[in-house]
């Protein structure tokens, strides 16, 4: 494959698979940026519930919206929502992670402990109390979504951590009088990276799910802003009458998740 | 006199049974001085090196004595002391070659790694040629390249001289090998032997060697202290334990050495 050939090595189909569907996916959510077909809040009652046809690739939704748009720009939310999310989670995760593996002792023990409590809850369950204490929107999901996810971040570089401060290459940096804030990010850190990036795309396609599943409740983000979650939300009234408005926006969610999880099977493989 | 250990004992709590692993060891260690520890596994000879380098965990460990080096005190010293005196003037390496590089770096970075923390001023070109000096003082052939390497592309034999060149960089006055050929064939156990050897001759360098193996001991050291289940059996020059050993343990290890050498 060509792509394959470009960056050096050689894949197995499934990550190349993941790589064409992300990359897609991607260059759909860049170009939403600057390009919609149609505004996304533009309706026009001529064409309500229209069939999908050239005018609009994916057809109109109940207010005469170009569906096609408003998927775009919903990919672009739950894309940015989980970015953010993700970004939160790891840098949370790492720090906490890095701290109580490398340190131990009692401090750990407590982190720890506080981490299994919020690791008990699912991070949906957690994410809907944040936001139904500190209002809905946007930012309050990537928040809530972001200290949601800390604690399995945490777990899995805490467990790295463990096994890499015993090994000889630390000891020898420590005897060389290298400070541990170095010791913990330059030269630690960097070994976790296999399991971290996989897990960090999981985590992603986690992230990119719940944004769905809390747009889906109505507590994302919020209308006349489009998310892929409120879209199917709303199409479930006429699911049978206009099915395009159901399917396509489930059908970006599962590209979106597929995609990603090809990837990270790749990665996780080469680990 | 460069080092010098006094009544050293070393405790493990972390179990419900305290365990003494190090019990009231004292010996001493001269500039330019090549002493060997021997004994079996668990005699407590890694964990004196480990104690000498400040390498031992500070909680479930349980440290008495003292320890020496250059006058300063080691064993009850703070983080921020230990780490003036120790990385410039004490350097060491360990048994397994596969661990004890960072596998994520380059050679290169890892050699110059002290050098960044003892000689903050020095420039880059400068450290970079300072350790291309260091791998090929330990007659690593194309150092240049093997500075740009990554540890798995280099075998053990190599990943063990590239230790003792990153050990040696800040030209320490005291070199701790901990088992250093142990993981090594016999035919680069030798090589790396002799190189500590001209090491130790041509840089006056002190080195603490620690090895079950009686045959390198013999080879290496000056004088030789034998431990057993964390005591300290017998100490002396290398002639007097090898020729008129006082201790029954050490005759029964001396007569442990495979004879081969001698037949042939």
């Amino acid at each position: 494959m060509s792509l394959g050939k470009w960056i050096g090595k050689k894949y197995p189909v499934n990550v190349i698979i993941g790589m064409v569907i992300t990359g897609v996916m991607l260059l759909l959510i860049v170009m939403s940026f600057f390009y919609t077909p149609y505004d996304i809040t533009k309706m026009d009652s001529a064409s309500k519930l229209a069939a999908p046809s050239l005018c609009h690739l994916m057809g109109c939704d109940n207010f005469g919206r170009d569906i096609f748009s408003r998927v775009l720009k919903g990919m672009q939310n739950t894309f940015v929502i989980a970015l953010l999310t993700v970004i939160i989670g790891t840098t949370g995760g790492v720090l906490i992670g890095a701290f109580t593996g490398f340190f131990g002792g009692w401090l750990d023990e407590v982190l720890m402990r506080i981490i299994d409590v919020v690791f008990a809850f699912p991070s949906i369950l957690l994410a809907l109390v944040f936001v139904s204490i500190f209002g809905t929107g946007r930012y309050n999901v990537v928040a809530a979504l972001g200290v949601a996810f800390i604690p399995s971040f945490a777990r899995i570089v805490r467990g790295e951590f463990i096994k890499y401060r015993e090994m000889d290459y630390v000891k020898s940096a420590r005897l060389a009088g290298v400070g541990r804030p170095r010791i913990i990010f330059v030269h630690i850190l960097p070994n976790t990276f296999p399991v971290l990036t996989s897990s960090v795309m999981i985590g992603f396609n986690n992230a990119v799910l719940a944004e769905a599943g809390m747009s889906y409740l109505g507590i994302g983000v919020q209308p006349p802003d489009a998310s892929l979650g409120s879209m199917l939300s709303e199409s479930q009234t006429y699911l049978f009458s206009a099915p395009w408005y159901a399917v396509f926006p489930g059908l970006m969610i599962i590209l979106l998740v597929l995609g990603f999880s090809l990837l990270a099977d790749g990665i996780k493989a080469n680990a | 006199m460069l080092l010098e250990v006094k009544d050293l004992n070393i405790e493990f709590h972390d179990h419900d049974v305290p365990e003494r692993v190090v019990h009231d060891v004292s010996f001493s260690l001269d500039e330019g001085e090549i002493l060997g520890i021997v004994g079996e596994s668990g005699s407590g000879k890694s964990m004196t090196a480990m104690a000498i380098a400040g390498l031992l965990k500070r909680h479930d460990v349980e440290k008495k004595g003292t320890i020496f080096f250059e006058g300063a005190e080691l064993l009850h010293a703070s983080r921020a002391q230990l780490r003036k005196i120790q990385g410039n003037d004490i350097g060491i390496i360990f048994q397994e070659p596969m661990t004890s590089l960072n596998p994520v770096k380059r050679i290169g970075w890892q050699v110059e790694e002290s050098l960044k923390i003892h000689r903050p001023d020095m420039s880059r070109g400068e450290r970079k040629r300072r350790a291309i000096a260091a791998l090929s003082d330990v007659e690593l052939p194309n150092p240049e390249q093997v500075y740009a390497k990554y540890p798995h592309e280099l075998s053990g034999g190599m990943r063990q001289r590239v230790m003792i060149a990153s050990a040696m960089i800040c030209e320490p006055k005291l070199l701790i090998a901990d088992e250093p050929t142990t993981a090594l064939d016999v035919t680069i156990q030798l090589q790396i032997v002799k190189l500590l050897q001209r090491l130790n001759r041509e840089k006056k360098m002190a080195v603490l060697f620690i090895s079950h193996d009686l045959s390198l001991v013999k080879r290496l050291c000056d004088r030789i202290v034998v431990m057993q289940n964390g005591d300290l059996v017998e100490q002396g020059s290398a002639q007097e334990i090898f020729e008129r050993p006082r201790e029954q343990y050490t005759k029964e290890l001396i007569d442990a050495i495979p004879r081969l050498e001698k037949l042939g």
